[in-house]
Order: structure tokens, then sequence, then C-alpha cells
């Protein structure tokens, strides 16, 4: 597939669909950084976690019509605000959906697979209604458009490199809420003996709920990032939810780096072969490859080593 | 369970809610629909065979497959290639620029049968392939995954990605698979036209016959040790493993006998809808069937028949009234079938329904208890519409 090219153009090829598959990495990450500590910790698969994306998009979309008609000087600034408020709103509603219903099924995982499917299919219908079908976008601020010209055969857009930025803030912010705070250790001593960890004084089911809600808001942070790169429809989410099982799964469940580094894989995987085969081929194979290599190591690239 | 003598089974609990089902298939609602709904409930049938191969592998052994549209599709892409095959003669397809191949492969510029459609121009290997290929795509991936003791929810993720990938596949190569509008313009089964009324009816007919075969098959699965040992390795799957069991040889099984069943509902969905696309199969469709089974009742096989029919007719209810509505009412009913009931109806009639038979059964005839006991508190549980405990008998006229 690399016949008729030469080697420095290859190169740039590689860059620029490299770049591209970064904004899918930042949106992966984002996305697989909510589901992996809810899955990590509970054991829980949140089908309607994507839903959760598109609500903090829509958030975003809010805000920004909102700073368009209201507060025009602030523009600029309006994303923070719109991602500050969608982290919020879809913690809240991951609390509220763990206190009505996930919390009744920690014994039974598979069923809140088929639950959360449930909500989400209500999500998605409620936007529907809401927004209407139709996909919409946000205006950028000024200073988000444009691109850096690294040679002059690649470009970096500014957004995107925006959102990888958050993609990876939101990484480092993680990693030093579960192993740098209190709240961490306290995750992780449920994680690692849920009895013991009881016994020892944590309140497990408020860590849970904690949790979720702290997935459930960086799925909010990701649907706002997600609004710089692509618009925003009622379904959206849904395109990216098998991925994002994937990428969880693919890094090993537990391990916030495997799942940076399968994210970061399987976007790279997807976006180079994109620009030498079809779209929908390029997909096909990463995802066959990512199943194969599941098959034969089911625990994922970087498990953590427990005794069960 | 002891083996009842064919005609005491079916004056058994069990056997009459057989009875009932039977009668209503076969006797009440080709008489009261015509024969444009009486299709529906054909096509609705064809979804119950994957419901009764999830009640196997989900309610009985724990393993959700969250790609059983995968296997559904697989057999119904089989009978898609082989009617396709026959609606494309050299004959009638003269005016396309290569004869004798699909429609859709001569509007995407193919020239040529790519190399596996030749097999399905045979109708055994189609037939074979309906169950075969399923089958084999099951094993392969049981083999893989429940060797490696793989299994809940990453087993349920990976279901539902090949579930994907064979979406994504097929609507990607348009000339090998007829793309997103799937397979077409079928029109005759070896030369016998499956489009007319009477056709059509036939084929409910015949769907039917193949429901009940099995659910005999998987009746006989459940009642025997192996249906002991599936629902044993659910609850304590180390147990089993240590009392000497190959518990991954089981699962592979029972996945590979739900991929079957699903292989041969699609093969009759195909025959009764006239055209297979992959939007039948892909990762919605796939969830939907498990609430099919869910709200029949996951341990129950007889439920899984009645949960296809309703989930259903509800969704062709609603889209033909409110269609925004639907999605809620099916996102209500994943949430109320988990939290609320979640041995779904054949769990309802157990716990309501089967107590009030038994004060009347007890009152009217005693000496039938002993002979319904054994039955009775097994722990599934079957539903029945018509079921008469005073005369002993079922009689459609009831319902």
């Amino acid at each position: 597939m690399f016949d008729g090219y030469t080697s420095s153009e290859l190169m740039s090829i590689f860059a620029m669909q490299g770049f591209a598959g970064l904004s899918l990495f930042s949106v992966f990450v984002l996305m697989a950084l909510g589901l992996a500590i809810i899955f990590g910790q509970m054991g829980v698969i949140n089908m309607a976690h994507g839903e959760f994306m598109i609500l903090g998009a829509y958030t975003t979309y809010l805000t920004s019509g909102f700073f368009q008609l209201y507060l025009p000087g602030l523009f600029g600034g309006y994303f923070f605000v719109a991602m500050i408020l969608a982290f919020l709103i879809c913690s809240a509603l991951g609390a509220l959906v763990e206190w009505l219903m996930i919390r009744h099924l920690y014994h039974r995982p598979l069923d809140t697979l088929l639950a959360t499917w449930g909500l989400s299919l209500i999500m998605q219908q409620a936007y529907r209604s809401i927004f209407g079908a139709r996909e919409v976008g946000v205006d950028l601020p000024e200073w988000m458009m444009g691109a850096f010209s690294v040679t002059d055969l690649v470009e970096l857009p500014i957004n995107g490199l925006f959102v990888m930025i958050i993609a990876l803030s939101t990484a480092v912010a993680v990693y030093l809420l579960m192993y740098r705070s209190g709240y961490g250790k306290k995750v992780r001593a449920v994680v690692q003996n849920r009895p013991m960890a009881e016994a020892v004084g944590v309140n497990s089911a408020g860590i849970d709920r904690a949790t979720f809600a702290l997935g459930s808001g960086i799925a909010g942070i990701a649907g706002a990032a997600f609004t710089m790169i692509g618009s925003t429809g009622p379904s959206s989410g849904q395109a990216y939810i098998v991925d994002t099982f994937l990428v969880v799964v693919f890094g090993g469940a537990q391990s916030l780096i495997g799942t940076i580094v399968s994210a970061f894989g399987i976007s790279q995987a997807q976006s180079t072969m994109e620009f030498f085969l079809s779209g929908s081929m390029a997909k096909v194979l990463t995802l066959l490859v990512v199943v194969g290599i599941l098959m034969l190591r089911p625990e994922g690239l970087m498990a953590l080593k427990v005794r069960r | 369970m002891k083996s009842l003598s064919p005609l005491k089974w079916f004056a058994s609990r069990e056997g009459l809610y057989y009875l009932a089902l039977v009668l209503l298939l076969v006797a009440v609602l080709p008489l009261v629909l015509g024969p444009f709904r009486l299709n529906m409930v054909g096509k609705y049938l064809t979804y119950a065979f994957v419901a009764i191969g999830l009640v196997m592998c989900w309610g009985k052994a724990g393993i959700l497959s969250l790609g059983q549209g995968v296997f559904f599709g697989l057999g119904g892409y089989s009978m898609a290639m082989f009617l396709k095959l026959e609606a494309s003669s050299p004959e009638a397809t003269a005016i396309q620029s290569t004869p004798g191949i699909p429609d859709f492969m001569d509007w995407n510029q193919r020239t040529e049968l790519p190399w596996f459609w030749e097999p399905f121009n045979s109708f055994s290997f189609t037939v074979i392939a309906i169950v075969g290929v399923p089958v084999l795509l099951a094993f392969i991936i049981g083999f893989a995954m429940f060797t490696r003791r793989v299994g809940g929810v990453y087993f349920a993720i990976i279901t539902q990605a090949i579930a994907a990938i064979l979406t994504i596949l097929i609507i990607g190569q348009q000339g090998y698979t007829g793309g997103v509008n799937g397979i077409t313009d079928l029109q005759t089964l070896m030369g016998w036209d499956i489009r007319s009324d009477a056709s059509k009816n036939t084929l409910y007919f015949v769907t039917v016959g193949l429901l009940f075969l099995c659910l005999f098959v998987a009746r006989m699965v459940q009642n025997r040790k192996l249906g002991r040992i599936l629902v044993a390795m659910n609850a304590q799957e180390t147990r089993v493993r240590f009392s000497g069991y190959d518990v991954a040889a089981f699962k592979i099984f029972v996945f590979c006998l739900a991929a079957a069943f699903a292989g041969i509902g699609g093969a009759m969905f195909t025959l009764i809808v006239g055209f297979m696309s992959p939007s039948f199969i892909g990762i919605v469709a796939s969830i939907e069937m498990v609430i099919f089974c869910a709200l029949g009742g996951r341990l129950s096989i007889l439920g899984a028949v009645y949960g296809a029919l309703l989930v259903n007719a509800a969704k062709s209810g609603f889209s033909e009234t409110f269609p925004e509505l639907w999605p809620f009412a099916m996102g209500a009913l994943f949430i109320g079938v988990v939290l609320a009931f979640p041995n779904g109806l054949a769990g309802l009639y157990q716990n309501y329904v089967m107590p009030l038979e038994d004060r009347l059964f007890k009152r009217s005839k005693p000496e039938l208890k002993t002979a319904a006991e054994p039955v009775a508190t097994r722990p599934s549980a079957e539903k029945a519409d018509n079921y008469d405990p005073m005369t002993n008998t079922c009689s459609p006229e009831k319902s």
C-alpha cells in the first residue's frame, strides 16, 4: 500500500495523519479516562457514557450561544466556563444515576450494561426531542482558529492542539487525584479489597458514588472538548462508544497508563491506515487487530498483577 | 426430573404450557390475523430463535453476548446470498454489463462473482452454512475467550465489538455485500416464489415448526445433566471446575448452540422479510435481542418466545403511532426489566399466577398434584395465557 510514494512524502503523510490521529486520541483519552475509572473501581461498564459526553457537548453549545447573546466581549473565554459547567452538570447527573440505578446493580455487572443501555436510549431520544436530529456546532473563538506550520507540508490546527492539551492535563489531574490524594487512596483501597477497606472505615458506597460522578464529569469535559473538533448530534456518542470500550479493555482495566497507551495506539493505527485504505476498512482492521490481541491476551496491555 | 411418557408429559403443567404456545401459534394467531399481520408475527418469531439461544447462553450459563446479531446476520446473509444468486440468473440480469452476477455487484463495477459467493449456488451448501458459519465463528470466539477464562463484561464488550466490525465491514464492502442497503430483491427459493401470500403463510408455519424444534433441543439441554452443569457454572464456576468439569468446553458448547439458533432465525428472517441488511445485525439490533430474552424471562425458553413477540409487536405498534416515543419506552423497558423484575414475565408469572393456579389446582383435583409437583418446583417458570386449571386443559377461547 505504500507504492508510489517517496519516502519524504510518506514521512509527511505519517506526520499529518499522525496529527489527525491525535485529535481522535484526545477524544479517546477523555472518554476512556472516565470509563476506565468507573470500570476499574466498580467493574461496571456505563453504556450511556457516550450520552454523558454528548450532554457535555450540548452544554458547551448552549454556553457558547449564551455568551454570543449576552456577553460577546468575553466570547474568547466561554470555553473554560463551558468546560466547568459540563463537568458539573454531567457529574451531578452521574451521581443521580448512580443513586437511582447503578448502586442496586453492583452485584450484577451484566445487568448494569443493559440498564445503562436503556438510559442511553432515553438520553439520545431526549436530545433528539430537545435539540432536534440535526447536528449542531459551536463557533470557535478567534484564538482557536488557524494552524501552526511546522514544515511546508505539515500543518497543525490550533483547536486540535488545544483539545490535546485538555486531554493530557485531564489525564495528569486524574493521575494526581488517584495516586496523590486521600480520595485516591480510598479508591485504590476499595478496588483492592472492598470488605477490608470498609472495615477500616472507608465509606465504600460514598466512594462509589464519587467515582461514578467523577467519571461522568470527565465525560462532560470530553464532550466540551469534542465540540472544538466536530459537530454534535444526538447519536454522536454512540459512534465512539465501542472504540472507547475497546480502548479501556485493551489498555488493561485498572491501569491509567495502559488506557492512554492503548488510546494512542488505536487512534494512530486507525488514522494512519485511513490514508491508505478506505475509512471503513481502516476501522475494521484496527478493531480486528485489537479484538485479536484481546483474545490472545485478555488482561490487556498493562494489567495490574493481582491475586484473585 | 423423571422422564414422563409423552402423553403424561402433555398433561403435566409444563406440557400444558407448551400446548398453549402451540395452539397460540398454530391455531389462534393464523385464524385471527390477516396475511400481512401473520407475516409480521413470523418475522417476530425469527427473533425468538435468538432469544431462546440467549436464554441458554446468558440466562442459564451466565454468558452475555451482545453480538448475537452477528450470528443472526450470518445465517440471514447465507440465505440471502443463495436467493440473490438464484434471482441473478444470466437471463434475468441480461441488461447488466456483466449478466449473471447480483445487481449491486454490477453497479459497483465488479465483473465476476467473488470466490466466497460461489458455493452459495448450491442449496445444500447454503443449508449447512446457515448453521455452520455462525457455529464456526462462535467456536473460534468461544475457544479463544473461554479457554483463557474471559467472561462477564469483557466477553460482552468483545462480542459487541465483533458486531461493530461485521457491520462496518458489510457496509464498507458494498461491491461484495450490497452495502448499507443489504441484499434486496429476493424472489424465489428453488423456483418457489417467496413473495406470494400463500408462500408467506407456508413460511410462517415452517418458522413455527423450526421454532418448536429449537425449543425441543433447548429443553432437552436444560433438563439433562448438561443443563444443570451450565446453571451450576453460572453460580459457582470455580466449584464446577474443581469438580472435574471442563468449564470452557461447556461454555463453548452453549455459545455455539445459541449461535446455531440465531443462524436459523436469521435464515428464516431473510425468507420472511425478503431481504437482509446490516441494520438487523449491528450493535443496536444485537442489544435489542437481549431485551427480548430479558423481558420474557432470562431463565425461561418459553418466556423468550413471548418476549420476542411482545417487544416486537410493541415496537411496530409504537412505530406506527408515536415513533418518537419508542426509544423512551425501550429504554424504560431495559431499566425496568433489570431493576424491577430481573426474571422477566416468566418470573412474574411464577410468583403471582402460579400460586393462584396451585390453589385452584389443589381444590379441584388434589390427586394431580403429585404428577405436577416436580415440574412446578422447577426453577424456570413458563407462561401460558390460556391455561385452564379447572379442566386441566388448554382452551384457546379462554385467552
